[in-house]
């Protein structure tokens, strides 16, 4: 018999790991890069690979290299982060760009602060945001759907988003005619004006990943739900007001806002600790998205509302507190 | 099905030994009694070396009001009064007894019969208090808080009703499940009896779902004492905290230190203790023996015993085919709460519900990563704390904001740790926090 | 022309009503702090260590100047800055400065991994404090040093280092400025503030007994290879009274303490005393030789014992 082990208690381990948990938000994200496949080939493909490898490679050689530490490749963290980040750029990109884009998301974006769990924004969103001020045209002209063999080739084509910003602009409700209806751009099948970044494709793909991520209790429904239920609401009420504001479920399922409320917001380690802060923290990206959609010069405010709320979070955290147990009211 | 309302886990159950008749452990050669078993002050010896003990003999008296006297579980010689590793890994002083036949105190009932309520009309509430002082009896959970010291509410607080403890959530554990399936007669005169002498009318035993056979027997057997009711719980983990069971059973959540049960009017005893408590006052026997079970995936033979103090585990161990050659950890009580021993000589003490044993893989932690903030323990944890930032500040010995951040209501059921992705230690840094502040606090409130 | 002098004269008037605000308010709320409170703070080494027991060099500037008041410096040291800090402090105040001894933190255990066996394993937080809460440790002994350097963390002076053959904690004499914090941080008391001791030959000369085990001889006998066993051989022979037994455990004052030896020398079978210079081994008589030669086996394994050891080892295998 070898020694006997000594630790305090417990002595029990739910098995959970963090391979495990990002494994599954990459399973989640598994029908939206799917669905992207179907709508644009080759690009898409081109891009998610080239933005999974190159940041996998990067965080691999920053570990290894520079902080001479331990690799921690396995988690799977950056993997998750390229995938992501593929998500968010057109499928026409070049690759020398994506490159770019993966290289300030782990390295800027992630490991000058430590790596996984010190960063205070979500990696992927910096280096989205990064790539967006500094190639805005590349980054703002997406290919039409369907271009399965095109890559940098591919025709490009107007976004829902700009749509609605030309009619916020002219004024003019009778622009709002050119969107799809809102059934198409859930489920994606585009007739007309289908064109965006990869994973904002089809917000039913999404919806089906946030139902298995929801299965497998990665994440909790307050972050998605309070962005959707605020963007529903504050949406509505402008459409109600003046009609030049688009439909709120068409603003809803366009751009990236479904990818963002599921997939961008519940980063873990940009986001509240708490179920309260949650709430507050969806709230005001749900707010600030559709103030910088309708009311700001970009078109696209889900990128901007999530990296400005990251920058809050640790506020949520010190004035949000758990219920403690003992508060509760007598009943 | 009710169940606690924050937090929370659900451990793989693993009752092995749940179909496990109770067996009646072998006599020692020697038996060991370490003088504090219990929580407040060790008892004092009254015994010297070559005395000679009855089974129930008082060998130590209790040394103070939250304290509890030591009764000899065998008979023979006093070898030597000296020091032995007990549960914490430390020296303590014990008491050291040479078995010498099986001879009985006279005045212990050894009769089989069922002595109820009712047949004793004599047992005043103060009585029974001086019965189960008298028989040095400690809550059979785990934790060993002296039964006499609860069932005194302090003064300007008033029991409303009683709450039995018998959810057993820890995993592997089925000593108090075995308990009310052999003995529920006699479990339900010792609620009687503890609700008797607290003097409310009205009783709860909680029992989690996973015991159907548990609910069903003493849901018919209650069906004779109209004021106990049977409440079945949902599985979940921690349950069997004091606190937890309380907000299950009867919807009160006792508010944070310094207020404890009373505060709400509950009184939790556990169903063990309830059976000591019925033994105690009905047969006069001091408490010198409980169920262990004894367990463990890699064990031939997961057995139930009903064990004297003083038993070396090995002994028990032994009983159940013997301690496997890749065994890499040795815990006394259950996974979630348990104490790993430095060896396996400890004895069985009044707080000892079970001993698991752990393979190599098992008794391993997985390696700690940074923190990647998933709030999975903030979910988990049955009092609404923060584990992460408790564990954060007491590791940089930050005690003024562990303390704002309500370090002392931490239970320590594990919960957080246990639901941990990345496997970081953080019940570990919480406990020092919490013992460190509690300190802090003290010698404030002594200034 | 016009809107510039308007202007100037209502920003003119606002900063001089503003100034007034400002004056009145400073002498309305003045606070008097002595003077030399300052002057004190800045020769102090501003560590903010607490070493002086007060709470950062302020406030032992302020309780200098206080204990000046009184007419005497006494009892009063920064440990970081030492004697020549002090001096200073004691010029500034218009006293003498109290002569202080300087003072070391020394280790007050030599259970390496080869003295004492590790008998189980511990897994958790590396920290001393959460092992000493899981158990006696990885030894038998439940005194001994833990090893998982909290008095490294807590050291501000990068005075103190795992040393990772032996597992034990090493001061350097050097550096370490005796505030204190490795003492505090050791959940098991190892650590112990002593005078530096006098000087011989270029290097300070202090005796301690390096070990803490209360238990009773035959446990700590087994515990560990160069336990203190509370034999009390070296209460003996100590001349100055210096050394006393408690609790199985011998401890030397380090007031009375001379630093003659005799105890090391008297301590040869566990080798548990501990000097800092090499105590010459007087000449066996002839009637001490077999006393001396079965203590030689068990010295073999002693690491840190002083030259005896070496010396009687080849004399037992020949």
């Amino acid at each position: 018999m070898g020694k006997l082990t000594i630790s305090l208690s417990p002595h029990v381990h739910s098995g959970d790991s963090v391979q495990n948990n990002m494994l599954n938000v990459i399973i989640a994200l598994v029908p939206a890069a799917l669905f992207s496949l179907y709508a644009f080939g080759v690009g898409a493909a081109v891009v998610m690979l080239t933005s999974v490898a190159a940041c996998v490679f990067f965080e691999w050689a920053i570990t290894r290299f520079i902080l001479k530490a331990e690799p921690t490749v396995c988690d799977l963290s950056a993997a998750l982060t390229g995938l992501l980040l593929g998500f968010n750029l057109p499928s026409n990109l070049p690759i020398w760009i994506i490159i770019i884009g993966a290289l300030v998301a782990i390295g800027i974006g992630k490991m000058t602060f430590g790596g996984l769990g010190c960063n205070i924004f979500n990696p992927a969103l910096v280096g989205r945001v990064f790539l967006l001020i500094s190639f805005p045209v590349q980054m703002t002209t997406w290919p039409e759907a369907g271009q399965l063999g095109a890559y940098t080739d591919a025709t490009t084509g107007a976004t829902p988003l700009s749509v609605m910003t030309t009619a916020i602009k002219s004024g003019d409700a009778s622009v709002l005619s050119q969107l799809p209806s809102s059934m198409d751009m859930l489920l994606g099948t585009y007739s007309q004006g289908g064109a965006g970044c990869l994973g904002e494709i089809s917000a039913l793909a999404l919806l089906i990943g946030f139902a298995w991520m929801l299965f497998k209790k990665t994440i909790t429904w307050h972050i998605p739900v309070s962005i959707i239920g605020t963007v529903l609401v504050f949406a509505g009420l402008l459409h109600v007001a003046n009609p030049v504001y688009a439909d709120p479920f068409q603003v809803l399922f366009s751009g990236g806002l479904m990818l963002g409320a599921i997939f961008m917001a519940t980063d873990y380690v940009s986001s509240p600790m708490n179920s309260k802060g949650q709430v507050i923290y969806g709230v005001a990206i749900g707010f600030l998205t559709v103030v910088i959609r309708n009311f700001g010069a970009y078109p696209e405010g889900m990128s901007f509302a999530i990296l400005i709320m990251n920058a809050f979070t640790p506020l949520i955290n010190n004035y949000c507190k758990p219920k403690r147990f003992g508060e509760v009211v007598k009943k | 099905m009710k169940t606690f309302r924050i937090g929370g886990v659900h451990p793989e159950e693993n009752k092995l030994s749940a179909d496990q008749p109770i067996k009646v452990a072998a006599l020692p050669e020697v038996a060991v009694f370490p003088l504090g078993q219990h929580i407040g002050a060790p008892a004092k010896a009254v015994v010297a070396k070559g005395d000679k003990v009855k089974v129930g003999t008082m060998i130590a008296e209790a040394g103070g009001f939250v304290s509890a006297g030591i009764y000899s579980s065998v008979s023979g010689t006093v070898q030597k009064i000296d020091t032995v590793i007990d549960a914490s890994g430390y020296r303590k002083p014990a008491i050291y007894i040479k078995v010498e036949g099986d001879e009985w105190e006279e005045t212990i009932d050894r009769s089989e019969d069922l002595v109820k309520t009712a047949d004793r009309p004599d047992l005043t509430p103060e009585l029974i208090v001086e019965k189960i002082k008298n028989a040095g009896l400690v809550g059979m959970g785990g934790a060993c808080f002296p039964v006499h010291v609860k069932l005194c509410p302090p003064p300007g607080a008033k029991a409303e009703c009683v709450i039995i403890n018998a959810v057993e959530c820890e995993p592997y554990l089925t000593a108090d499940h075995r308990l009310m399936l052999e003995k529920a007669d006699q479990v339900l005169v010792g609620v009687d009896l503890i609700m008797k002498a607290v003097k409310v009318n009205k009783g709860y035993i909680g029992i989690e779902e996973n015991k159907p056979d548990a609910i069903k027997l003493m849901t018919e057997k209650a069906q004779a004492y109209p004021n106990i009711e049977i409440v079945p719980l949902k599985t979940k983990y921690p349950q069997g905290g004091e606190k937890q069971l309380i907000d299950a059973v009867i919807r009160r959540q006792v508010p944070a230190p310094p207020a404890i049960p009373i505060s709400v009017g509950a009184v939790v005893q556990n169903v063990g203790t309830a059976y000591a408590v019925y033994e105690a006052v009905m047969k006069n026997k001091p408490l010198f023996e409980r169920i262990v079970t004894v367990t463990g995936k890699s064990l031939a033979q997961p057995s139930n015993f009903l064990a004297r103090m003083g038993t070396p585990m090995s002994q028990l161990i032994e009983a159940c085919g013997g301690l496997p050659s890749d065994t890499g950890k040795v815990i006394g009580g259950g996974p979630m709460m348990g104490k790993a021993l430095m060896n396996i000589e400890v004895p069985i003490c009044k707080g000892s519900s079970g001993v698991l044993i752990m393979n190599d893989k098992e008794a391993k932690r997985g390696k700690a990563s940074n923190c990647i903030r998933c709030a999975k323990c903030v979910s988990a944890c049955p009092m609404g704390l923060e584990p992460f930032l408790l564990a954060t500040v007491s590791a940089k010995a930050n005690w003024e904001k562990a303390e704002a951040e309500d370090i002392t209501s931490c239970i320590e059921c594990g919960s957080c740790q246990f639901t941990c992705p990345s496997h970081r230690p953080l019940l570990d840094n919480i406990r020092i926090g919490k013992q460190t502040v509690m300190g802090i606090i003290r010698a404030r409130n002594t200034k | 022309m016009n809107v510039i002098l308007i202007a100037v004269i209502v920003l003119g008037a606002i900063g001089l009503l503003a100034s007034l605000v400002l004056f009145f308010a400073s002498k309305k709320f003045a606070v008097h702090e002595d003077p030399r409170i300052g002057q004190v703070s800045e020769v102090l080494p501003q560590a903010n260590c607490g070493g002086c027991g007060f709470p950062g060099c302020s406030g032992f500037a302020a309780a200098c100047v206080k204990a000046a008041d009184g007419g005497s410096l006494e009892g009063k040291l920064c440990p970081v800055g030492g004697q020549p800090v002090m001096e200073k402090v004691a010029a500034i105040l218009g006293l003498e400065a109290a002569a202080a001894e300087p003072k070391v933190a020394v280790v007050r255990c030599n259970g390496s991994c080869q003295n004492r066996p590790r008998i189980v394993e511990y897994d958790g937080a590396i920290s001393c404090r959460v092992a000493n809460a899981t158990g006696a440790g990885e030894t038998a002994c439940q005194f001994g040093c833990l090893g998982c350097g909290d008095c490294v963390g807590a050291c501000k002076f990068d005075a103190i280092h795992m040393n990772p053959e032996t597992g034990l904690p090493e001061v350097d004499e050097e550096k370490c400025t005796a505030c204190g914090a490795c003492s505090k941080a050791c959940p098991r008391n190892i650590i112990e503030i002593r005078p530096k001791g006098r000087v011989v030959k270029g290097s300070a000369r202090r005796v301690w007994v390096d070990c803490v085990n209360k238990d009773k001889g035959p446990v700590a006998m087994k515990a560990c290879n160069v336990s203190c066993i509370g034999c009390g051989k070296c209460v003996k022979v100590c001349k100055f009274e210096a050394i006393t037994l408690e609790n199985n455990l011998a401890y030397i004052d380090p007031e009375k303490c001379k630093a003659c030896g005799q105890c090391v020398n008297a301590c040869n079978v566990r080798h548990a005393i501990h000097a800092t210079w090499e105590v010459p081994v007087p000449k066996p008589k002839t009637e001490d030789a077999p006393a001396a030669a079965p203590a030689a086996p068990k010295a073999e394994a002693a690491v840190e014992a002083p030259k005896p050891a070496a010396e009687e080892t080849p004399k037992a295998e020949a």
